[in-house]
């Protein structure tokens, strides 16, 4: 495998860079003192041409973003930077990797990107079960704060308490704010009345990162990283039936089958490729045929998928893509916040009927049923969520739709009990069993 | 160690608004309260930030780590997300099932553990990734988990 060129994990030598005087004897926080140098408008500008793109999921400019939020004069509030670090997306976990690696390097974009927006106040919204991840944070910040390095700006470390919705910015803003986890409409954007009604900016970890790494080797050298469109490295996410499953930092625009094979070693126990979920189980699948891939925004949306949240789920011959729906759907189920019928009602109605469909017991109209249940919950929705269901599943169906009509025709699952996924089980399926009871107050 | 109310009363600082601070403080009293919020817990938190218990309800049952009932002293989760399930995630949470004597989703009658399943934990790359009292083991393989249970009874 050629060496790629790590600008997320550059230095850490396949490490991690813990300690603050290692970090900056390296050259770290020389970006942040190139960028306090800066007007913050320039800092935009830099970000802007380096063509960095959120690595969050939805892919969006960086710089373009911090555009949007007003300028203190325009609209005098305080001005809020919010980072998304509730990593939650089924296939993803290099956040993770990222915050305990080069916490430092995580740190210096939140100032970085503090100093472009012109705001005093950062809160870091990290995941509740990401205990490690919280600590080594913590202490990091800590070192930056007696080293002196904060000027000026508040960085609130806020844990979260287990809720995938909270990914979705406004729904993580109402939970930064104290309340349940729901999306809000959208206008008004977060950049106009975020947190507390406030301009605020919400970016995810891996894009912080890597804006410290647009400023250290200038937008020119960020760019000529990764192909057009899709600039840069991207920290893949690889997981499921692939002998070296890890995170890997590798340029934009590497084929799947590098990957998988180059990197990843391929399926293990010479078992066939059969399915690739290219970006988060939110994302389109993606079959043995589409091994050619590359792996940038533009090449996966002409084959009718996404890059998401990069998180690359290899799926070999032994799955049922049934048992795959169903788990995937209830998940979603499971996400839900209940604020959109169509969302709360399709996402169980959608497990309910592939559940129909795995047991034998449904017939031809249960499929047309359930594509139209999908059609009836794209779209309608104030976030994404139940949409990640019914893209998933129809995409299930639409790649392997021999699969789903044969459950029909035979009465029973092909596979007949040897599914990969074989008695999967699902937190969703343990809360009939334990019924709720919330306690007298 | 300060009181819970004093602790809240920090937590409660850095935030420009103080129900902000909800879900920490609700962490907090639920780990004083032995990982779960009885009512006197939800009291203590509402009247620290000026709330109603009924609005810390709401939260507490939005959110999958606030438990509003009793909870074992060791709490057992095993991830059944996708790629822990294509790693032998259910063969994993079976063989806990057997060796604590407990069907996924129940606490065991001396108090002693409760065992369930949890959806995606992030470690999909180190599958399957099992949660004990929130810390995650990685690459956990059935054959492993009696001497995590015998580890964990000792």
């Amino acid at each position: 495998m050629p060496e790629h060129p790590q600008i997320v994990f550059a230095g850490t030598g396949g490490g991690a860079v813990t300690r603050i005087e290692d970090y900056e004897s390296a050259g770290g926080f020389a970006p942040l003192r190139k960028a306090r140098s800066m007007a913050p408008d320039d800092v935009i500008a830099e970000l802007e041409a380096s063509g960095l793109r959120g690595r969050g999921g939805a892919f969006f400019p960086t710089g373009r973003k911090w555009a949007f939020v007003p300028k203190p004069d325009q609209l005098p509030k305080p001005h809020y930077l919010v980072v998304n670090a509730d990593e939650s997306e089924p296939g993803t976990f290099k956040d993770r990797e990222i915050m305990l690696r080069v916490p430092f390097r995580f740190l210096e974009g939140c100032l970085i990107a503090a100093h472009a927006i012109q705001s005093k106040h950062v809160f870091v919204y990290i995941r509740g079960e990401y205990e490690q991840e919280f600590e080594v944070l913590r202490d990091s910040l800590e070192a930056m704060r007696k080293a002196d390095l904060l000027g000026g700006v508040t960085v609130v470390l806020h844990r979260g308490a287990g809720a995938y919705i909270c990914g979705e910015e406004t729904a993580l803003l109402e939970s930064l704010e104290g309340k349940r986890g729901q999306p809000r409409t959208k206008p008004p954007f977060p950049a106009i009345a975020g947190l507390y009604a406030a301009p605020t900016a919400v970016n995810n970890v891996e894009s912080i990162t890597t804006a410290t790494s647009v400023l250290e080797l200038g937008a020119g050298e960020y760019a000529k990283l990764g192909v057009e469109g899709s600039t840069g490295t991207r920290v893949f996410s690889l997981s499921g039936d692939v002998v070296n499953p890890g995170n890997y930092e590798l340029p934009h625009g590497i084929t799947l089958r590098e990957l998988v094979y180059d990197v990843g070693g391929g399926v293990p126990g010479g078992r066939e490729l059969k399915a690739i979920i290219p970006g988060g189980s939110s994302t389109s699948v993606l079959t043995a045929a589409d091994i050619d891939t590359k792996l940038d925004f533009t090449s996966l949306v002409e084959v009718g998928s996404s890059i998401g949240s990069a998180g690359v789920i290899v799926i070999d011959d032994r799955c049922c893509m049934v048992q795959l729906g169903i788990r995937v759907s209830q998940f979603y189920e499971h996400e839900s916040c209940g604020k959109c019928t169509p969302c709360r009602v399709g996402t169980r109605w959608l497990t309910q009927i592939l559940e129909k469909i795995e047991d034998g017991r449904a017939s031809q109209p249960d499929l047309d049923l359930m594509l139209s249940v999908c059609d009836r919950i794209l779209g309608k929705c104030l976030c994404p969520l139940g949409d990640s269901d019914a893209i998933a599943v129809l995409s299930y169906v639409d790649k392997f739709r021999d699969e789903y009509q044969a459950h029909i025709d035979l009465g029973r699952c092909p596979l007949d009990g040897d599914s990969s996924l074989e008695g999967i089980l699902a937190p969703s399926a343990m809360h009939g069993r334990q019924a709720h009871e919330v306690a007298h107050v | 160690m300060a009181s819970v109310s004093t602790r809240i009363e920090k937590l409660r600082k850095q935030y420009p608004e103080s129900t902000s601070a909800v879900l920490p403080a609700l962490r907090l009293a639920q780990e004083e309260h032995g990982g779960w919020l009885p009512p006197e817990a939800l009291r203590e938190v509402a009247e620290a930030l000026d709330l109603t218990p009924a609005y810390c309800v709401s939260i507490a049952s939005f959110y999958d780590q606030l438990r509003l009932e009793p909870v074992g002293r060791t709490l057992v989760e095993v991830c059944t997300n996708v790629s822990c399930a294509l790693s032998g995630a259910q063969q994993v949470l079976e063989a806990f099932e057997r060796e604590l004597g407990l069907e996924a989703g129940t606490t065991a009658d001396d108090g002693s553990f409760t065992l369930g399943t949890v959806e995606c934990l992030g470690g999909c790359g180190w599958a399957t990734v099992v949660a004990i009292d929130n810390r995650h083991r990685l690459r956990v393989q059935a054959d492993q988990v009696p001497a995590i249970v015998q580890e964990l009874r000792a």
